[in-house]
């Protein structure tokens, strides 16, 4: 069956999702119980079911509130199906460029090979990277913004590429009118002054990794010689930050943040999450590394700690906020009110119809991690998409046509999960990885409470000014 | 209301007519890059 409604209690905050309207309500407890019965049109059969732990009289009072909520569509809302604003065919908005399929680290984690993703090691060639602009132009239609992500292995290794690309892609944004939003992705250790006042003035948003504690990045992320990298590394990213200070540079727009991957071997990663602010960042993200067989595999059994970890996250964020000197945590950022449209929540990440990875040779893969996987080569930016009905398979891999999504709770939160993993695990992408979906579930209503906690606390500061 | 407190204006249902421009940022649901979580975005509208 179809779950209509979600509800969930942390740190004493009992919590109402409804799921087909997005509406969160902060309930009390007795509102909490009758959800366990009420249905929308069983109010006689809830209060005998509750009759022995609350006064009728206040189970009737908490049943009008419930039917003044479904008046306004935020309970029990109507299902919803593929809406005619999804198109049936994808527009191309995104492009990941592999500009060099090699890298000056070791990650343990890597889903690259080290960069290479099991292949040679190559880096992207000025011509390749300026072909796969003028595809994004074709395929991207109507559509104004588009997005150009320069990753590798890693990028800051082939500069030439990425400055060439730049260059091409803003004389076309003049020629086209079409907005190209770029993104680098770096491991930082090739951010010299030079990169990065060049990055600054070419209105790049920067993703930099670091995976928080200095004894826990070094352990995962080596050199090619074995040697630790935090201390390099995060001098190089207190001089970038230094550099975007008083900038146009926000977590939505152009953005700067740092983010990292926590393992089996630091389950404690809110430690992680807070060295990285005390470091002095403070636009954060930290996700869960996905392996197979591996030593550093977050396993099921480690879900409780998992769990707990992030109630101790939420507490330290909401408590540094209060403070008056937050940080960002991006999943942790929800807009309860303006967030996707059905069309968007449908998508998801839009891999294999809306995004492409472009190898370093011009081949096309649905994503960056499915690049070298054999049997998703979708075509080249030479010969087109040659696969047209995989590509479709990829738009139609939404969570309304995937068994287990379509009665979740967090359908529309995360849009089905990512389909890399799920063919990691399952060898299809339209069984997802049951790991993924129990740490995203828990992210979730971390999230949505945060939000709820933010919103009451402003409220209730608006009603005291 | 003395039981609930509702803390957003959901427009869910609204965008089944109005949505669909694609003008917003692209996510990605893997734990390896920007991983902008559907649920974690906003609309550009």
């Amino acid at each position: 069956m179809k779950a209509k409604i979600h509800k969930f209690e942390q740190n004493g905050t009992y919590i109402l999702l409804d799921v087909n309207s997005g509406a969160v309500h902060v309930i009390d407890k007795m509102i909490y119980d009758l959800m366990d019965t009420f249905t929308g049109e069983n109010d006689e059969e809830t209060i005998c079911a509750w009759a022995h732990a609350y006064p009728e009289a206040d189970i009737r009072e908490a049943l009008g509130e419930l039917h003044e909520l479904m008046a306004r569509e935020e309970l029990f809302a109507p299902d919803i199906d593929v809406p005619p604003t999804f198109r049936q065919h994808g527009l191309v908005k995104s492009l990941c460029l592999m500009v060099a399929q090699d890298c000056n680290l070791r990650c343990k984690y890597c889903f690259g090979d080290g960069g290479s993703y099991g292949q040679e090691r190559a880096v992207m060639t000025p011509e390749v990277g300026r072909a796969a602009i003028d595809f994004l132009i074709e395929k991207s239609g109507p559509r104004k913004h588009c997005e150009v992500d320069f990753f590798g292995g890693e990028p800051l290794m082939n500069m030439k590429t990425v400055k060439a690309v730049t260059a091409y892609a803003r004389q076309k944004e003049q020629e086209t009118g079409k907005k190209f939003k770029l993104t680098l992705t770096t491991n930082g250790m090739l951010l010299n002054d030079e990169n990065i006042a060049w990055l600054n003035e070419n209105d790049f948003s920067l993703v930099l990794s670091l995976d928080g504690r200095k004894e826990v990045n070094d352990a995962m992320r080596p050199d090619v010689g074995g040697h630790g990298t935090y201390d390099r590394i995060v001098e190089h990213f207190r001089r970038c930050i230094e550099s975007r200070k008083g900038g146009s540079y926000d977590y939505r727009g152009v953005y700067t943040y740092l983010r990292g991957t926590y393992t089996h071997n630091n389950l404690d990663f809110t430690n992680d999450v807070l060295s990285m602010h005390d470091a002095g960042f403070d636009i954060l993200s930290l996700e869960p590394v996905v392996l197979k067989d591996s030593p550093y595999a977050i396993t099921e059994e480690d879900l409780p700690r998992v769990y707990a970890e992030y109630d101790r996250l939420v507490d330290a964020y909401m408590e540094r906020r209060r403070a008056g000197h937050g940080f960002w945590f991006f999943h942790f950022n929800m807009d309860l009110s303006n967030g996707p449209c059905v069309a968007k929540r449908l998508s998801g990440c839009g891999a294999g119809h809306e995004y492409f990875a472009v190898a370093e040779n011009g081949d096309l893969y649905p994503c960056h991690q499915f690049v070298g996987r054999e049997g998703y080569r979708l075509g080249s930016l030479r010969e087109g998409v040659t696969r047209p009905e995989l590509s479709q398979y990829f738009r139609e891999s939404h969570v309304l046509n995937k068994e287990k999504c379509r009665d979740c709770w967090a359908r529309f939160f995360c849009s089905g999960g990512c389909h890399a993993n799920a063919d990691l695990f399952h060898g299809d992408i339209r069984e997802p990885y049951e790991i993924g979906c129990a740490i995203q579930k828990k992210r979730l209503e971390c999230a949505i409470l945060v939000q709820s906690l933010l919103a009451l606390e402003n409220n209730k500061k608006e009603q005291d000014a | 209301m003395k039981h609930i407190q509702t803390v957003n204006k959901p427009t869910m249902q609204k965008s089944l007519k109005t949505g669909g421009c694609g003008e917003c940022q692209a996510s990605c649901q893997s734990a390896c890059k920007t991983s902008c979580t559907v649920g974690n975005q906003v609309c550009e509208k």
